[in-house]
């Protein structure tokens, strides 16, 4: 298994070479799945934070930024997550999905909308069969503290109203125990009854503690048939952080590598600024390259990220500052 | 203590939300006395530095216009016991940054303080003078409110390095406008100082924002910044005016272009950079 950790792709290159796509194996039982982990190599901690300051402080030129910038819009899954949301508030954020300034018909519309799986039929219904994803949480978020009976009607449930893509979050406390074929399972089970839906798998790095835990958990979301891993749902105090999104895009390259399967990542949580965004786009670009470039194979999961993105686009444009409350609020 | 102490060679860094920053640019420029010896290094701001103060300003302005006005008062007056305890300070880097007289320079500083004093007493009166109730024909009240126009930014005197802020930024100030200030460039020490002062003066962080640098860096980008409600441009050459204003239009703002110190101006000044809001009131039985 190759897992050379830290390994830069050369920007110029499409980023690593893909195999022909060869069947995932099924673990059915928790040893089997621990040899399997048991495979990862540890994850160099003091590397993997010195390297993204590095790529953090890396300059973006004027044109770069600007289809920087674009790019970031077009990968925001946008997303209201509240006890307080209303119908009104989904529709109007299913608006402004689809068309994020209502002045300038140039802007890209964003990839999705993130709504509660009660919402789903709500944000269906404004969007009807438009290019934006109607994305919905479920498995009882974002503790996922419930059985899995509840988990997957939760997941049907979301299916049937007409989402697109499915946030499932894991068992941490299942994980953190040790009870991996549990996780595993569960991610099996849901995946299934996504049907054609997508399936992101939320880690919520923030309660897996160590880095070793999140590429173990990486791993064990692919094997079990994500389309995406998730960094986390928001809700807790410590959200993406640029150590936590290369640690999972290696884990992602190097699952490419081994089953030739390509693997998306989301990042969630605290990206409020386009300098954040950016800042992941170019440790995107320079740990798995340029075919991850796309709204398909990398998210941003925000609220606020998309208003900033719009004022810097302006800026980007016109030369002058914006006004933020140029933009709608959410 | 020995002769051979080595010197302990202050920077000067911007104000901007109530921490001193040095510039995100990284540049400095060094700052001469009036006969051309070197005084000391200085932050030179970039537009992303006037950027972040801008943020800073306007998520202040609603806070510092949430006080009463006698508590903004208050704080303004804090300000000026501030500086009058460290006059002696101020009147030094006066007289080394204008080459005057010590005498002199501490004369301009006490008039800069009672300046400050001056405004202080505005706060609470603001409504009385600009604002009040208007006759109308039915059983209603009709007010005016004078509000303040939100972030303002204003360029110093370039040559009265003290007394030459005071009334560009507090008659801001205390109508309830938070302030960017950019320095005197040749002579902006003063200015540092105060901004240290008004840091321990109860000023919530981002009402006054100092920064250092260009004037013809800075002020084309004060006049194209749309989330600036108001520019102060009395200081800037009038030759500037004309493209100035022009590129505030562009965004909207309020201009005020008189560099006079007077009251008469000091009124107009504060009264540019208030809106009036009309308010109608049932008379009742």
């Amino acid at each position: 298994m190759t897992s050379s950790a830290l390994r830069l792709v050369t920007p110029d290159s499409t980023g690593i070479e893909i195999p022909a796509r060869r069947n995932l194996p099924s673990f059915v039982t928790e040893s089997g799945l621990r040899t399997e982990l048991k495979k990862l190599s540890g994850v160099d901690a003091v590397g993997a934070e010195a390297r993204v300051a590095k790529l953090g402080t890396r300059s973006l030129k004027k044109e770069t930024k600007k289809s920087a910038i674009d790019l970031a819009i077009s990968m925001v899954d946008l997303t209201t997550l509240e006890g307080a949301d209303t119908a009104g508030r989904v529709a109007s954020l299913c608006t402004k999905a689809m068309h994020p300034d209502s002045t300038n018909p140039l802007v890209p519309s964003v990839a999705a909308v993130c709504v509660y799986p009660d919402m789903v039929a709500t944000a269906r219904s404004v969007i009807g069969s438009g290019a934006v994803h109607v994305a919905s949480v479920a498995t009882a978020f974002p503790s996922g503290r419930a059985s899995l009976a509840v988990k997957l009607l939760d997941t049907k449930e979301a299916v049937d109203a007409g989402a697109d893509e499915i946030d499932m979050v894991i068992d941490r406390g299942a994980f953190l125990s040790g009870n991996l074929l549990k996780v595993y399972e569960e991610i099996v089970a849901v995946k299934d009854a996504c049907g054609t839906a997508h399936l992101k798998v939320i880690l919520e790095t923030g309660e897996l503690v160590t880095y070793d835990n999140v590429r173990r958990a990486s791993w064990l979301a692919m094997l079990a048939g994500a389309d995406f891993i998730k960094t986390s749902t928001g809700k807790v105090g410590v959200n993406a952080t640029l150590p936590v999104a290369l640690v999972m895009l290696e884990a992602v390259r190097d699952f490419a590598e081994e089953y030739g399967e390509v693997v998306g990542v989301k990042v969630a949580g605290g990206i409020r600024t386009t300098k954040d965004a950016l800042k992941y786009l170019v440790v995107v670009n320079e740990t798995v390259g340029s075919t991850w470039l796309d709204p398909d194979y990398f998210r941003f999961g925000a609220s606020s990220l998309l208003n900033d993105l719009l004022l810097q686009r302006t800026k980007q444009q016109s030369g002058n500052y914006a006004r933020p409350d140029r933009f709608s609020g959410d | 203590m020995s002769d051979n102490r080595l010197e302990v060679r202050k920077t000067y860094k911007l104000l901007v939300n109530g921490a001193f920053p040095r510039s995100e640019s990284g540049r400095t420029y060094e700052v001469v006395d009036a006969e051309g010896k070197f005084i000391a290094n200085v932050a030179q701001a970039s537009r992303k530095d006037l950027r972040e103060a801008v943020v800073a300003a306007r998520a202040a302005q609603a806070k510092w216009w949430s006080q009463s006005a006698y508590n903004r008062g208050q704080v303004i007056y804090r300000l000026a016991e501030m500086a009058e305890s460290r006059h002696n300070e101020i009147a030094e880097a006066v007289e080394i940054c204008e080459g005057v007289k010590a005498k002199e320079a501490r004369k301009s500083v006490s008039r800069g303080i009672d300046r400050m004093v001056w405004y202080a007493g505005w706060t609470d009166k603001i409504a009385q003078v600009f604002g009040g109730a208007n006759p109308v024909a039915g059983p209603y009240f009709n007010f005016s409110l004078p509000v303040p126009s939100g972030v303002v930014a204003a360029i110093a005197h370039p040559t009265h390095s003290f007394e030459g802020l005071v009334d560009v930024t507090f008659g801001a100030i205390a109508a309830g406008n938070s302030v960017i200030l950019l320095a005197s460039t040749e002579r902006p020490l003063p200015a540092a100082l105060l901004g240290e002062m008004s840091a321990v003066s109860d000023f919530p962080g981002g009402v006054l924002n100092i920064l250092t640098g260009r004037v013809e860096e800075l002020a084309p980008v004060m006049a194209s910044h749309e989330d600036i409600d108001g520019l102060d441009i009395g200081n800037v050459s009038s030759s500037e005016h004309v493209d100035l204003i022009s590129s505030a239009a562009g965004s909207i703002k309020r201009v005020f272009e008189d560099s006079g110190i007077d009251e008469a101006t000091a009124v107009r000044r504060m009264r540019t950079f208030i809106e009036t809001s009309t308010v109608w009131h049932t008379k009742g039985q």
